[in-house]
């Protein structure tokens, strides 16, 4: 009887953690398409752990504009950024070119990793919704 | 009487601790800022060099000027009201500290008199009292206005010579001149019109007020950002270090390899005449080959050379290191081998992929005004880790640079705002 309930407890478990394992990964497969995306179009200004550089290229890490509304971050991506606009109080000196030529898988995969990487806990980002975005303009 | 004796005893001894106590604190607070830092602020130097770090918390401390009476002027880039210069004032040992003025900016110097200092627009002057004290710090004279500033490369940084010039920076707002700012694969603009008005030195009358472009005059164009300047007294020249162009693997990657954006282009040094052109946006040098090289955007791909009439520099440096402070020292504290040379504030690198460099001051020994043998690391250990993948990582950053009255060489930092001594005792 002991022995079949520490069976079950460990059986338990272990479908408790395939089943936690098994969120992530779901979640992940877009991340992990992100995270190349990130590496070829990002890394250079926005740094291998999203710190950005200090006034010059904005932080990725739990800024107003990766967390908040996810249309004016996709619009970032899809149409850069050259305006003097302060994040959150600090300026940033250098531009941001557009990246409209991404596909919307693309953008919705690097958006999902960022929002979810370097301490980041958001949503992901679908491709619906970065299509929406794009359409409207 | 005699518990009397022993008490009022003890009270006398207590009394001599406290001043004892007292004495000790006094002692050892004005000390502070004169004894050498065994660890020297954490910085690797020269044997007989030793660093202290003599204010701290200035916030993003740019450039720096020492006064003949010691007294030093940082140019803080804070939008934040009165808190534009800090004054800081050896109070016997005690280091006091006072702020005015209320714009951002990186540039500051003192000639004959004056203080001058530059918002990321203007340029300011302070007139100086006779102990080399600001005499109105609410009301400076604006000497040039309207200088362009579209945010990239801002710095409107100064130096100024002997006939009464002052030159200035003006940054490009961009990296090479393409139609869509550092866009992957974006041609260049044909006869970049960046030129017109920003990407070169400026040179204007140090003591005429309001002066804009039709009062100055363009002194020297191609050239991309410079942040360090100085003015050679000994060949009567002035000197610039360039921030060389970024990205020429992150656009261009069908003709450099990542190592290749890594190494490229050179971070260079030039020695400037009237009229002189860099060359910028359409070549880069490369350090590697010695060689001007035609830039991707103007139809080069690597192997193409290009800027016939461009002129070569004459010292070049690592990639993207970011020199932000250049001085000639003419101090005797430092051995001879330093009299004339160059000393030159690198910021630290952020445009390079798997691993960032080169947050140190370097060192140029010059004879008759031209770099006499290769550049070392002089002062290095500001970033405070090793193996630094980006620039948010590092601790202290240098920026600015300047000579003190007894040939003392101070150095900022632009993170934490820091400023170093650095002083030589052979020991």
């Amino acid at each position: 009887m002991k022995k079949w309930m520490l069976v079950g407890v460990v059986c338990g478990l272990w479908t408790m953690a395939a089943a936690q394992t098994k969120k992530p990964a779901a979640a992940g497969s877009s991340a992990v398409r992100g995270k190349k995306v990130y590496e070829q179009y990002c890394l250079a200004c926005h740094q291998i752990d999203g710190s950005g550089v200090p006034r010059m290229n904005p932080p990725l890490i739990k800024t107003s504009y990766v967390l908040g509304e996810k249309e004016p971050l996709i619009n970032v991506v899809l149409k850069g950024m050259d305006a003097s606009v302060p994040i959150d109080d600090e300026y940033y000196s250098n531009n941001m070119p557009p990246h409209a030529f991404l596909k919307d898988q693309e953008i919705a995969d690097v958006l999902t990793y960022v929002r979810s990487n370097f301490g980041n806990k958001a949503s992901a980002v679908t491709p619906a919704e970065v299509k929406a975005v794009r359409e409207k303009k | 009487m005699r518990t009397k004796m022993i008490l009022l005893g003890c009270v006398s001894l207590l009394g001599l601790l406290s001043v004892q106590c007292f004495a000790d604190h006094k002692t050892k607070d004005s000390s502070n800022h004169a004894k050498v830092d065994p660890g020297n602020a954490g910085l690797t130097l020269p044997a007989g060099f030793h660093a202290q770090a003599i204010a701290e918390n200035l916030g993003a401390a740019r450039h720096i000027a020492v006064t003949p009476k010691g007294d030093i002027y940082v140019k803080i880039s804070s939008g934040k009201p009165g808190n534009a210069i800090a004054v800081l004032h050896d109070d016997n040992g005690k280091m006091d500290v006072k702020t005015f003025g209320t714009y951002r900016g990186t540039g500051i110097a003192i000639k004959d008199g004056y203080l001058y200092a530059s918002s990321d627009e203007d340029v300011f002057r302070y007139k100086l009292d006779d102990q080399f004290q600001v005499i109105n710090k609410d009301q400076p004279e604006k000497i040039i206005t309207g200088l362009i500033n579209r945010r990239q490369h801002e710095s409107k940084s100064i130096a100024l010579d002997n006939d009464g010039n002052i030159y200035v920076n003006i940054g490009a707002y961009s990296n090479s001149c393409q139609v869509q700012d550092r866009a992957k694969g974006s041609k260049g603009i044909p006869g970049c019109p960046i030129r017109d008005s920003a990407a070169g030195i400026w040179q204007f009358r140090a003591d005429k007020a309001n002066q804009t472009y039709g009062d100055g005059s363009k002194f020297a164009t191609g050239l991309r950002n410079v942040v360090g300047l100085d003015w050679n007294n000994q060949s009567n020249h002035l000197f610039v270090m360039q921030h060389g162009r970024d990205g020429l693997f992150d656009m261009w990657p069908e003709y450099y390899s990542l190592e290749q954006g890594n190494e490229l282009p050179a971070e260079c040094m030039y020695k400037l005449n009237k009229g002189d052109d860099a060359g910028w946006p359409y070549i880069y040098y490369d350090g590697i080959q010695n060689k001007k090289m035609l830039a991707p955007e103007y139809g080069g791909d690597g192997k193409k050379t290009g800027g016939e009439n461009a002129i070569d520099p004459v010292a070049a440096f690592p990639a993207h290191m970011a020199p932000n402070g250049l001085l000639f020292y003419t101090g005797n504290q430092f051995p001879a081998k330093y009299k004339n040379g160059a000393f030159i504030a690198f910021h630290g690198s952020w445009n390079r992929q798997k691993g960032q460099k080169g947050y140190l001051v370097a060192f140029v020994p010059f004879k008759d005004g031209m770099p006499s043998g290769k550049w070392e690391v002089f002062a290095d250990g500001f970033a405070g880790i090793k193996d630094i993948q980006s620039p948010g990582q590092a601790q202290h950053r240098p920026c600015g640079l300047a000579q003190g009255p007894d040939g003392s060489l101070y150095v900022t930092d632009d993170v934490k705002g820091t400023v170093y001594k650095i002083t030589y005792n052979g020991k």
